[in-house]
């Protein structure tokens, strides 16, 4: 009976020993190996939690290994992310940077990735595009949605499906280059009326942080209408136009041509960031299995010890009721 | 304790007069800031502000790109060339004396103090001149802006220097579109036959002129 007492003294004290803020599943994975004890087995079954010790570091492996081919997809794609970004610049020098401009259609292209697991920029950019959605909707503006990208498309397509124009995904099954970025922004140029179109993107400063950015691309009409009214654009008309046979055809294919260079841009610092993001989140992920690894090594050591000490326990009191 | 409130209105009050009078001196400055390049354009961060009170505003081009300098008062003696593609700066901001450029209505010479254009490209050769010597490359088209500050932006989509390009490949490449051209039945093939057509001869001048 007093052996009985022990033992159950021994059942109690388990949890209360064991390590000051314990992750309630190893919790819950402990308990059925008391029960086991409760049933008249010998030992405390390390199994559970070798179990989890498993799958836990193999976890770890592949988050790491996650990590190294994203920091490899990275330095690929930051050169020439890095080598595309000259090609904005004589535009916004040209025509100036008017996000604040008030048109009756502007359309909102979000730009996110395909795959998950990259941290919180799909999130970022979904979370800007709505904001720009809301700052412009008014009585008598509309605002639509062009979407690039599976993760993008998995957020707006709950609340904003009635203002999805359209919707564009695998970009990156081919190596990404300007080809297939104009074709694309053909595409949208063709299918979608627009007064302005803002292209919403994360710029990869660094591989730890990155710029949720807007660029603002003005369609032809607009650039005239604001040209005429003065302020940034205001000087467009000391220019002179060389080429094509009107001013409004050549702005025509300015814009055009804008809108394709700007979006390669775009689309690149995007990949970039999406690669930097899906870095910094695998490796915090393997370092977070590490730490889970140490605190189940030092559960497991525990179990371990106590099913030693019960063993023992057990064999001494009945050698030493034998004698007594 | 009521030794204590007084002090601490009088405390209260002197900081407040010593923010007032820090905020009427530092008013004065705050148009001096520069306000496009460094914060953005501040209409927009205001409606932002009304919309999204606990999300930052994105940034905006201008503020990653270095401001580009006034237009100076006397005739300056180079032009600096930007000649950008997509997947290389050619030339950033290098200082030449003259950049031959074929615009749509033909070759464009452009020097320092030029008139500011736009020009539309068309595939040809593009050179530039820097004392004695010239860098020539044929470009497909894009467009070329000059500013008023004799700063020149030439974008295009490919830039390939004449040595590298092969006349046999643009004899044969030029009978290819010339039969297409003829063979062509819709509009697009149509179109499409006349560029390739129009490329390869640009070539073919290109090389040989």
């Amino acid at each position: 009976m007093a052996m009985a007492a022990l033992r159950r003294e021994g059942r109690r004290f388990a949890p209360l020993v064991s390590s000051p803020n314990p992750i309630n599943a190893i919790r819950s994975t402990l308990a059925p190996a008391e029960e086991q004890v409760g049933l008249g087995v010998r030992s405390i079954s390390t199994q559970v939690v070798r179990n989890r010790m498993k799958s836990v570091r193999n976890i770890q492996k592949i988050t790491k290994a996650m990590k190294m081919v994203a920091a490899s997809k990275l330095r690929a794609i930051q050169v020439r992310a890095e080598n595309s970004r000259g090609l904005w610049q004589p535009f916004t020098a040209l025509l100036g940077d008017t996000p604040s401009v008030n048109v009756k259609k502007n359309v909102i292209v979000t730009i996110s990735s395909d795959k998950g697991l990259c941290g919180g920029i799909n999130s970022t950019s979904v979370k800007i595009s709505r904001a720009l959605y809301k700052i412009n909707s008014g009585p008598d503006t509309e605002c639509k949605y062009v979407i690039l990208g599976e993760k993008g498309k998995a957020q707006l397509i709950r609340d904003s499906k009635k203002d999805i124009e359209l919707i564009l995904t695998e970009l990156q099954k081919n190596f990404l280059n300007y080809t297939q970025v104009s074709v694309l922004a053909d595409d949208i140029l063709k299918n979608v009326e627009f007064d302005a179109l803002r292209i919403v993107f994360n710029k990869f400063q660094s591989v730890v942080s990155f710029l949720p950015t807007t660029a603002t691309v003005l369609s032809p009409e607009i650039v005239e209408r604001e040209s005429e009214a003065g302020g940034k654009i205001g000087d467009l008309d000391s220019y002179e136009i060389e080429g094509g046979e009107t001013k409004s055809e050549v702005l025509q294919n300015l814009a055009e041509f804008q809108f394709s260079c700007v979006m390669f841009n775009a689309v690149l610092e995007n990949a970039c960031s999406e690669q930097g993001a899906r870095m910094s989140a695998m490796d915090s992920s393997s370092r977070n299995a590490g730490d889970m690894l140490d605190r189940l090594t030092l559960t497991y050591n525990r179990t371990r010890q106590a099913s030693i000490t019960t063993e023992l326990i057990e064999i001494i009191s009945g050698a030493s009721a034998l004698e007594g | 304790m009521f030794r204590q409130v007084a002090h601490r209105l009088l405390t209260r009050s002197t900081t407040n007069h010593s923010a007032c009078a820090a905020a009427t001196i530092l008013r004065p400055y705050s148009t001096d800031v520069s306000t496009d390049a460094s914060s953005g354009d501040s209409a927009f961060v205001e409606a932002w502000k009304k919309v999204a009170p606990n999300i930052d505003p994105p940034k905006t081009p201008i503020q990653f790109m270095e401001p580009r300098p006034p237009t100076p008062s006397t005739l300056p003696s180079k032009l600096t060339v930007n000649f950008v593609l997509p997947y290389a700066a050619e030339l950033s901001k290098a200082e030449v004396d003259m950049v031959i450029v074929p615009a749509t209505t033909g070759q464009m010479g452009i020097l320092p103090g030029h008139v500011p254009t736009i020009a539309e490209l068309k595939p040809g050769l593009l050179s530039v001149h820097e004392g004695n010597d010239v860098k020539k490359y044929f470009i497909s088209s894009g467009f070329a802006f000059v500013h008023s500050n004799s700063y020149a932006d030439i974008l295009a989509v490919e830039a390939i220097p004449l040595d590298r390009i092969d006349p046999a490949q643009v004899q044969k490449g030029l009978s290819e579109f010339t039969q297409k051209l003829n063979s062509a039945s819709t509009d697009l093939d149509k179109a499409e036959a006349q560029i390739g057509v129009d490329v390869h001869s640009a070539l073919n001048s290109a090389l040989t002129g």
